[in-house]
């Protein structure tokens, strides 16, 4: 029997393209990039006893109801959601210029009180727009405190993140911390009535 | 002058034979990329728009709480109003707490601190099922949490 040195056949690798497709295709479709993003929120801690009640001037609260219908009334005016962003923005840098605002950021107050039956979307709204106006002010202070060297906020919460080991996190931390007591962030949520109903 | 050799040149085809590496990069991209659903959804969480946001950073130290009306299909046994949902499974708002603190302990110890409930409520949802579930999570000491939204980008 003739004992040929035979060539070892090279494997035909023109289909792995496709297979590869194939499998491409299936992750493609099955991918959902998830995004887990949403609007930041503390709870004050559980107390059994009621808290007492804390006089407050009038003027540095800025009082904020929503009924069933999702209709705003700020400072007992009929509102939209649109003007709330500018309206905050007045109240907290009023500095005792107008004598129903705020005397200063610091005593500065929101108060927030929605009906059980307001819907979650306005809710959402109200607070993105509270929440912008506070970081408007924030990044201001930012970039005064820091002398342009930060022109957000958030850019500066991350610096002084521990996680991040940024080389200059303790002025980050230390300029975080000035940024925050000029300005804190006072949002007083009552408890929902149930005026409307579900 | 030297002659140019006027020879019609054949167009050369294209090497296809690095294609298969260039879709496998892509195909290894989207592997890694992928998450698979945990959570099999049993009714609407079609989150509102917002602009506001914050990312979530460590996932491990965070739970989900699903809230709004059953899907169609499972309306004959849940009803249609907004309900909750924990893990994969429709729940009264009391065991909320009793969920919370099991999410709690598989927390890794590093990232105790950073534990968030991250609130996926439908926008047709009415606040007060979400006030309900505050209320509890203010009593099970979750005090950070996250309403979850897509990102709105205004004009």
């Amino acid at each position: 029997m003739a004992r040929g040195k035979r060539e070892s056949k090279e494997i035909n690798a023109s289909s792995m393209a496709d297979i590869a497709f194939l499998l491409l295709i299936f992750f493609l479709v099955t991918t959902t990039i998830d995004q887990d993003k949403g609007i930041l929120h503390g709870l004050p801690p559980w107390t059994d006893v009621p808290p007492p009640d804390v006089k407050l001037k009038e003027r540095n609260v800025l009082e904020i109801l929503v009924n069933s219908a999702n209709q705003l009334l700020v400072e007992g005016e009929y509102m939209d959601v649109s003007g709330l962003k500018d309206l905050t923005m007045k109240h907290i840098s009023n500095n005792k210029r107008l004598p129903n605002f705020s005397d200063s950021p610091k005593d500065a107050i929101i108060s927030l009180k929605n009906d059980r039956g307001t819907s979650y979307d306005i809710y959402i709204q109200i607070q993105n727009e509270l929440k912008s106006a506070y970081s408007e002010l924030r990044n201001d202070e930012t970039d005064k405190v820091s002398k342009g060297e930060f022109l957000t906020y958030s850019e500066l919460k991350d610096c002084a993140d521990v996680m991040n080991e940024h080389k200059r996190q303790k002025k980050c931390k230390e300029w975080k911390g000035i940024v925050k007591t000029a300005i804190p962030m006072k949002i007083s949520e009552a408890e929902p009535e149930n005026i409307g109903g579900q | 002058m030297g002659r140019i050799n006027k020879k019609k040149k054949a167009t050369p085809e294209i090497s296809t034979a690095s294609l298969p590496d260039i879709i496998f990069i892509l195909l290894f991209f989207f592997m890694v990329t992928t998450v698979m659903r945990k959570n099999d959804l049993l009714l609407e969480a079609n989150t509102p728009q917002a602009t506001e946001l914050t990312k979530i950073k460590y996932k491990q130290a965070t739970a989900y709480i699903f809230i709004g009306s059953p899907k169609k299909e499972h309306q004959d046994k849940y009803g249609s109003k907004p309900r909750i949902q924990l893990d994969d499974a429709i729940r009264p708002k009391e065991s909320v707490q009793k969920f919370i603190k099991e999410k709690y302990a598989l927390v890794p110890t590093n990232l105790k601190g950073q534990f968030i409930v991250s609130l996926r409520v439908d926008k047709d949802a009415t606040m007060g099922i979400v006030s309900d579930v505050k209320q509890e999570l203010r009593q099970a000491d979750a005090l950070k949490i996250n309403y979850s939204t897509k990102i709105r980008i205004d004009q």
